[in-house]
């Protein structure tokens, strides 16, 4: 079916860990499939347009919307003042308004809305309505918010062991600082919520979201009405990525209240630029670093501040910027480390969930001081970087305490360097820059070590619910999301696979909270894991019922009885068939369906110093680049990548494929091509493709080579076997920037360091290269280094 | 002002507002919900349908502009017995989608691409997808399922 040498990880099994195809496929390719904007509009329905501030902070002295309200086709407008209870989407905490009330803090705050007859009516009236400003000084960027000390949360510091002295004693010191871009999530489909009132003044939501529970909880907090009043549905996204985790909140509500205002069903879908402009993104980091190390590059201690764009409220930060520290190691020991990091307040969009968490901008900081080591030394930054990998039995414990137990990037290193053949092409390239000629080579390999958890050890938790008919067919309700991740087919393999049927068998239905309550986001790559689990354990619940049925009913011993090919056997004696064993259980009175729960066992974090166990385990990886650049342009080509990585005991390898494929891609955007601008009074100026560059079709590698590790297993009872997939792969993009770095660096002298932000777009590449060219001029080294910091 | 094309083999006919577009007309009047808007501006490709057999993106065409002519949309590719276009069963077959919002813009284009340009080599397929986006594959899986139909449509 797959088309693709994808590796075997259980000949036994029928559904799960086989390569079957995405669910909806077939609904896809035909144009089938319902996203949120697609659902039959109610007859009387209503579109609503958000009205944004063109202010990053003011106060707002005077806001007339009577023109807005008498405008052609207006049902209603809404502003702070009109809302009937809170005005608060915060997730964790509060601090994000569905309105502004009397003070704009970024540019693209919403200030009202208009529910009107169409999507244009709402729009126009939408701009007729006045609004007078005070303008104040706002705070835009890291380097302000850090001089005025301008922090949404508390500094929080990881260390372990002296770093002080370390940094001392050590036989090469190095310091300096880079800076990492932000990344919009660009969802091909954009946040939308149509809310339809129903009876009692119940609300139900259809939301593109990856978080139904806390949409219906914030919701029912904006309406003033209880949770149960509030039904939230999502059978799919067209993509989320952690943009639709917290976002999509403040979507519903506009559409929930307005709805509850007129008594009318009112949709809200963004549009491109309103999307980007409004709605928060990756945060961007400023790292800065000091590292001690020996002559063979193995680092003996570290400082690192990493301080990130929080943006105007907390929202999901404090999260994020927990799993940069914890990040901050990857896959390397460091003996002595302090990780302090700054959570800064600012006059922009507030930044949010984005696939790796913070995890990927932690890993970028060690990742940069490994080569600039390697630069400083005259050493393969390759090396570097072997040398200092956490050990399997010694040099194993992570900066907060937990015990890297289940290390396979030794066997991981070995394996890609002789499928990438690294050591010849590390020669080629370095013989093809030795010509001196305008193109340039860049080669890197980069690890990935991502812990695998909510470092929120509450939110590991997940419910199922899983309905068997007496005619054999199987409805599989769970609390995870579908956006393309593929959740949906893995846990309908595991429920397939326990009661031995067909997946066909099993229907898949739209996520909603009226079915399974209180879940937690379908993020930190934990769908499957925590989802997977709680179905599982629903499945088998049912089929220690129905087992006990046939011992009783045929006479047979329990532990002979197993499901297999829609069959009930008794050892090999076919005793009858799956649907005969459901319509006879249920004459005899047997519960034929089941809630099903799932808690991750082990983790444990202490909130104030960060140590503990935060992770159940970690998922590996590992990738080589190699770059060709203009070193006249900086336009560059990957000219080839070679990927190993490892998703324990796939639970569909097609479908892990694509995960690996598509984060690594997604990487590569972030660290390349995407570069968000504002201008100096905190604008947005890329809020459309036409100025923010996602990879396209033609950037991809042009030899791309990726492979699923064979042996995978999870050491821990992760649901059979399988380990998480969905951020993961997203840091193997790391290879790209440093074989970038790496080409910028072959035209510099040896033994200096020439500083490179991320994203490395054409232009900072230029620069680079310029810059490092100047260093073989007169000045003095270490003066140059500093125009270049500069 | 009133327009009167064919959509997937059917006449149609309606009194529009002359700034409606395409995509608007597609979806809302003739709930043809399988041609997504991914961006509003005619650079995501999510909205590709054929008009007089060639790609276009139905967010930058009025609908005025389709007076006329023969539009096809993704509703329109299977056979009346259901049975995929090659390109759509590849597509199926070869994992080239996740999220699925691109696909239909995606197998509209990747179908002009293949009779434009018979043969096309990987190099070609991906410069000509240049204008459809997708955020979730990496492209990978999409390249080889374009391959694969055009395999298929050339073998028909």
């Amino acid at each position: 079916m797959s088309g693709r040498d994808l590796p075997s990880f259980d000949n036994d099994s029928r559904a799960v860990h086989q390569p079957l195809p995405h669910d909806s496929a077939h609904k896809h390719v035909t144009g089938e499939a319902v996203y949120t904007d697609d659902i039959p509009e109610p007859r009387n329905l209503l579109h609503a347009y958000v009205r944004l501030s063109d202010v990053a902070h003011a106060r707002i002295t005077r806001m007339d919307v009577s023109a807005s309200r008498r405008a052609p086709g207006v049902a209603a407008v809404m502003t702070a003042a009109d809302l009937p209870a809170s005005n608060d989407v915060g997730p964790v905490f509060a601090g994000d308004q569905v309105f502004a009330d009397d003070t704009i803090n970024y540019w693209g705050q919403a200030l009202f809305a208009v529910a009107a007859e169409s999507p244009d009516a709402a729009w126009e009236a939408a701009s007729l309505a006045e609004v007078d400003y005070q303008e104040l000084e706002p705070v835009l960027t890291i380097d302000q918010a850090l001089e005025t000390e301008s922090m949404v949360l508390a500094s929080r510091t990881l260390d372990r062991g002296d770093p002080d002295a370390a940094l001392t004693a050590a036989s090469h010191r190095l310091d300096g600082e880079f800076a990492i871009g932000g990344q919009d999530h660009f969802y091909l489909e954009g946040q939308v919520a149509m809310a339809v009132p129903q009876e009692d003044g119940d609300m139900l939501v259809y939301s593109s979201t990856q978080h139904p529970s806390e949409v219906q909880h914030l919701v029912a907090g904006v309406l003033g009405i209880a949770d149960h009043g509030v039904v939230v549905e999502t059978r799919r996204m067209g993509g989320g990525f952690g943009g639709k985790e917290t976002q999509p909140a403040h979507i519903a509500a506009v559409a929930a209240v307005l709805a509850q205002r007129t008594g009318r069903p009112v949709k809200l879908r963004l549009d491109r630029d309103d999307d980007m402009v409004m709605t928060g993104k990756r945060h961007d980091f400023k790292v800065r670093y000091d590292v001690g190390f020996d002559d063979d590059g193995r680092i003996q201690g570290v400082d690192f501040m990493l301080a990130s764009r929080c943006g105007i409220s907390a929202d999901l930060s404090g999260a994020v910027n927990d799993r940069a520290m914890y990040h901050a190691d990857n896959a390397y020991y460091l003996p002595n480390v302090r990780i302090v990091s700054h959570r800064c307040y600012t006059n922009t969009v507030s930044n949010t969930a984005f696939r790796g968490f913070g995890g990927p901008q932690g890993m970028m900081a060690i990742e940069y001081v490994m080569d600039e080591i390697a630069r400083h030394l005259g050493l393969d930054a390759h090396e570097v970087r072997r040398r200092n990998l956490y050990g399997t039995d010694d040099r194993n414990e992570t900066p907060y305490g937990q015990v890297v137990e289940d290390n396979i990037l030794p066997q991981l290193y070995d394996e890609l360097d002789a499928s990438s053949d690294y050591a010849a092409r590390r020669r080629a390239v370095d013989a093809f820059n030795r010509e001196g000629g305008t193109l340039r080579k860049g080669l890197a390999v980069t690890p990935v070590k991502f812990g695998i958890s909510f470092t929120t050890t509450h939110l590991n938790q997940a419910g199922a619910l899983v309905l068997v008919y007496t005619d054999g067919s199987i409805q599989l309700n769970h609390g995870g999301t579908e956006m393309g991740q593929g959740l949906y087919v893995k846990v309908a393999q595991i429920v397939a696979e326990e009661f031995g049927v067909d997946l066909e068998r099993v229907r898949i239905t739209a996520t909603t909270t009226g079915k399974v309550p209180n879940t937690s986001a379908t993020a930190a790559s934990s769908g499957s894991d925590l989802n997977g689990a709680a179905a599982q354990n629903a499945a088998r619940t049912i089929k220690a019922r129905l087992t006990r049925f046939v011992h009783e009913h045929w006479n047979v011993p329990e532990d002979s009885v197993h499901f297999r090919d829609g069959q009930v056997l008794a050892d090999d004696l076919t005793l009858c068939s799956f649907p005969e064993l459901c319509k006879q259980a249920h004459l005899a009175r047997i519960q034929l369906s089941e809630a099903g729960f799932y808690a991750t066992p082990k983790i444990h974090v202490d909130k104030d110093t960060l140590k503990g166990r935060p992770f159940y385990y970690f998922a590996y990886g590992i990738a080589c680049a190699e770059v060709l650049v203009d070193s006249l342009t900086g336009e560059y080509r990957v000219l080839r990548t070679d990927i190993l990585h490892d998703c324990g005991r796939s639970l569909n390898p097609a479908v892990d494929m694509g995960q690996v494929e598509g984060g690594f891609v997604q990487g590569m955007g972030w660290l390349t091509t995407e570069e968000l601008s504002w201008t100096d009074k905190g604008r947005l100026t890329t809020h459309a493709p036409s100025t923010y560059k996602i990879p396209a079709a033609s950037d991809m590698p042009v030899d791309f080579r990726v492979r699923l590790l064979e042996s995978g297993y999870n050491q821990e009872k992760a649901v059979r076997r399988s380990k998480a997939v969905g951020e993961p792969p997203l840091m193997l993009a790391m290879c790209v920037y440093h074989a970038l770095k790496d080409a910028v660096n072959s035209v510099a002298p040896p033994r200096t360091r020439v500083r490179l932000d991320a994203p490395a777009t054409p232009e900072r590449v230029l620069l680079a290269m310029e810059a490092a060219r100047r260093l073989h001029t007169g000045a003095a080294a270490a003066e140059a280094l500093e125009e270049v910091d500069e | 002002m009133n327009v009167s094309l064919t959509v997937n083999g059917k006449a149609v006919s309606a009194e529009v507002e002359p700034r409606t577009l395409l995509v608007e007309f597609l979806r809302d009047e003739l709930g043809l919900t399988g041609t997504h808007v991914g961006c509003d501006t005619g650079q995501c490709g999510a909205c590709t349908v054929h008009l007089d057999g060639r790609a276009v993106k139905a967010c930058s065409v009025l609908v005025g502009q389709a007076d006329g002519a023969e539009v096809l949309t993704i509703e329109g590719l299977a056979g009346e017995d259901g049975s995929l276009h090659p390109m759509q069963a590849a597509f199926h077959e070869q994992h080239g989608l996740q999220c699925g919002f691109c696909t239909p813009g995606m197998v509209m284009a990747a179908i002009d691409l293949v009779r434009s340009y018979p043969g096309a080599s990987d190099t070609t397929i991906r410069a000509q997808l240049e204008g459809n986006l997708c955020r979730c594959t990496g492209y990978e899986n999409i390249v080889r399922a374009v391959r694969t139909g055009a395999a298929n449509m050339e073998a028909q």
